[in-house]
C-alpha cells in the first residue's frame, strides 16, 4: 500500500486541515471540526442547503460546499457515515430562518444519522426536509428503485438545489427542484481496480486483471456482472443501455451529462470514455445541454468510471446554468 | 432481596465492554470486509477506545457508563453502528436511571428497553442478517429463563447461549439490509459483522455482571 499520509487512523483529520489551509473560503463550524461551511455564509431568509457522506469520495462532499451549492456539510470517517450530530450542527449552520433542506444519498448509516438529527432540529424547532438521492440504476431493480444508493447523480441535486436556494425559492420549492433533479436523473459506475481503506490496509474486495465490474457501487459495492475488459467504446455503450433502459431521456428538452472518474482513472481516459458517450448520445438523438468531466465524485483510488445523465426541462435547465463557486465545480456567470 | 449487583460499578462494566471491542478490533474489521466495507471493527474501536477514555478513573453508576458509552457512538463514530449500538445503549441506560441495585427483573427491562430503543430507528429484525439476529434472541431467551424462574446466573447463561446461535445463525442468511444487502446470495456463508459485535458485547456483560452478583 504506497500511500501519501502520516497516519492511517487520522486520514480525515489531516485531510481537513489541507482543505482549510489551502481554501480560506471554507471553515470549520464552531465547535464541531467535522462540519465545513462556507467562511462567509448565505444571507438570511434563504435557504439553507446541507448535506453529508462519508470521506474517500472527494471532492464530493465538501467540495461543493460555495455560492450556488451547499452551505454545510457533514464528514464522515472514510467510506462512513457523518454522526448525527454532526449532520445536527450542519443544520444549525445553514438555517438562515427560511428551512434548511437536506440533500442527500440512500445509504443505511446516512439514513439514520440524518433521521437522529431531524429528532434533535424538531427538538429546537427547525426546519429541516430532506431529498434522498437514489440514481445507481445498478444497485436495485427499477420495481424498488427507492432501495437504490445514490452516487454521482447526488452533485445535480446540489447544484439544482444550490441554484433554486440562491434565486429565493422557498424551502418547498427547494425540495420540489432537488427531487425533480433526482427524478430526473440516472447513473451507473464500472468499476476496474478495488480501493484501499489506508486503516484497513488491504483492498476491500477484488476484480482480477483484465476484468470489470460493471454496476459497482461507490464503495465498491458488487455490481451486476464482472467481465472482461473492454474498449472504451464497448464500456459507454454498456453503461448508457441501463441508463437509457430505465428512463425516457428523449421527452426532455436536452441531457446533461456527467462522467466522473473514479480516482485513478486518467483524466486522458474520462475524454477517451466521453467522446463515445457523446458519439452515441447524439446518434440517439439527444441534445446535449452541458457536460461535465473529470474527477467529480470518487472511491479513493478505485479505477473506473461513472456516467450520469441528467434530463432537463425549462426550469431545470435554468437552474443548471446558474453560476456557482466551490472546490469539485465552479460556473461562471 | 433476589439476586442481583450494584450499579456503583458501572464504569468497570462499560470498561469490560470497551475491553472486548478493542480487543477484536482487526477481527471485526476482517469479518466486515467480506460482505461489508472492512470497517466495522476500526469504527466500533474508536468509538469505544473514546468511552474508555473518558470514564477512566471515574466512579460512574451503570447509567451513567452507559451514557458515556452512547455519546462517544452518537458523536464520536458514525456510520450504521454509531446510532444503532448508541441507541442500544440509551435504551438500556433509560431502564436503570434511578436503580442503586438491578435484579433479574429490573435486567429485563434494561434488555428489553436497549431492544426498544434500537426499534425506533430501525426496522431490521431477525433473519436479516444483522445484530437483531443476536440481540432479539438473547433478550428474549433471558425473558424467558427468568419468567421460568432461573437464577439471574442462569438466565444470563441463557442469554449468551442465545446470542451465539444467533451470531451462528447469520452465517447461513442472505443480507436484506444494510451494505452486505446488494450481495444477495453472495453474502451467504459468512457471518455479519454487527452480530458478531453484538455477541460479543452482550457475552462480556453477562460475564462482568455475574461475578458481582451477590
Amino acid at each position: 500500500m504506497n500511500r501519501v499520509i502520516n497516519d492511517p487512523d487520522h486520514v480525515v483529520e489531516d485531510m481537513l486541515r489541507g482543505i482549510l489551509v489551502a481554501h480560506p473560503q471554507l471553515r470549520q463550524y464552531e465547535t464541531n471540526p467535522r462540519v465545513i461551511v462556507k467562511a462567509k455564509p448565505s444571507g438570511q431568509g434563504r435557504v439553507g442547503i446541507v448535506t453529508g457522506g462519508g470521506s474517500g469520495h472527494e471532492p464530493a462532499f465538501l467540495g461543493y460546499v460555495g455560492p450556488g451549492l451547499v452551505d454545510a456539510v457533514a464528514v464522515g470517517e472514510i467510506f462512513s457515515s457523518p454522526t448525527a450530530k454532526s449532520f445536527f450542527d450542519a443544520f444549525r449552520a445553514a438555517d438562515h430562518g427560511a428551512g434548511v433542506a437536506c440533500l442527500y444519498g440512500n445509504y443505511a448509516g446516512d439514513n439514520m444519522n440524518v433521521k437522529l438529527a431531524m429528532k434533535m432540529a424538531a427538538s429546537k424547532d427547525m426546519r429541516i426536509r430532506t431529498v434522498v438521492a437514489n440514481d445507481d440504476v445498478a444497485s436495485a431493480p427499477k420495481a424498488e428503485i427507492a432501495k437504490r444508493r445514490g452516487v454521482a447523480g447526488e452533485i445535480f441535486m446540489w447544484k439544482i438545489g444550490g441554484a433554486a436556494a440562491a434565486q429565493h425559492y422557498d424551502l418547498d420549492g427547494v425540495i420540489r427542484v432537488a427531487q425533480k433533479a433526482v427524478d430526473h436523473c440516472r447513473s451507473i459506475g464500472i468499476g476496474l481496480t478495488p480501493c484501499t481503506i489506508a486503516a484497513v490496509g488491504k483492498p476491500n474486495f477484488e476484480i482480477a486483471d483484465g476484468q470489470m465490474e460493471l454496476g459497482i457501487g461507490h464503495h465498491g459495492e458488487p455490481g451486476i456482472e464482472v467481465i472482461p475488459i473492454e474498449p472504451a467504446a464497448a464500456m459507454a455503450e454498456r453503461m448508457l443501455a441501463p441508463i437509457l433502459a430505465d428512463r425516457d431521456f428523449s421527452q426532455d428538452d436536452s441531457v446533461v451529462v456527467l462522467v466522473s472518474g473514479l480516482g485513478a482513472t486518467p483524466v486522458m481516459e474520462l475524454y477517451i470514455f466521453y467522446a463515445e458517450v457523446e458519439r452515441q448520445l447524439t446518434a440517439k438523438g439527444l441534445k446535449i445541454h452541458r457536460c461535465y468531466v473529470g474527477n467529480y465524485f470518487t472511491s479513493l483510488e478505485m479505477m473506473g468510471v461513472t456516467l450520469t445523465l441528467l434530463g432537463l426541462d425549462t426550469e431545470l435547465k435554468t437552474l443548471i446554468d446558474q453560476p456557482c463557486r466551490s472546490i469539485g465545480m465552479t460556473q461562471a456567470e | 432481596m433476589s439476586e442481583h449487583f450494584s450499579t456503583r460499578d458501572g464504569s468497570a462494566i462499560v470498561a469490560d465492554l470497551v475491553s472486548v471491542i478493542v480487543a477484536n478490533r482487526e477481527y471485526l474489521s476482517e469479518i466486515d470486509g467480506a460482505i461489508g466495507d472492512g470497517d466495522h471493527g476500526i469504527n466500533m474501536a474508536k468509538g469505544f477506545a473514546h468511552c474508555g477514555r473518558a470514564i477512566e478513573g471515574r466512579q460512574l453508576s451503570l447509567a451513567e457508563a452507559l451514557d458515556e458509552l452512547t455519546l462517544s457512538l452518537m458523536e464520536g463514530i458514525g456510520g450504521s453502528m454509531g446510532p444503532l449500538y448508541g441507541s442500544l445503549f440509551i435504551g438500556m441506560a433509560d431502564e436503570v436511571r434511578g436503580c442503586e441495585d438491578i435484579d433479574a427483573a429490573t435486567f429485563t427491562h434494561l434488555l428489553r428497553g436497549g431492544l426498544t430503543s434500537l426499534q425506533d430507528i430501525t426496522e431490521a429484525g431477525v433473519g436479516d442478517k444483522c445484530l437483531m439476529d443476536t440481540l432479539i434472541p438473547a433478550v428474549e431467551a433471558f425473558e424467558r429463563a427468568h419468567a421460568q424462574g432461573a437464577s439471574f446466573g442462569d438466565a444470563l447463561d441463557a442469554m449468551k447461549t442465545a446470542a451465539s446461535q444467533g451470531r451462528d445463525s447469520t452465517k447461513d442468511l442472505v443480507a436484506k439490509i444494510g451494505r452486505a444487502s446488494r450481495l444477495g446470495e453472495r453474502s451467504l456463508g459468512v457471518l455479519d459483522a454487527g452480530a458478531v459485535s453484538c455477541c460479543l458485547i452482550l457475552t462480556r456483560l453477562a460475564d462482568s455482571v455475574q461475578p458481582r452478583l451477590v
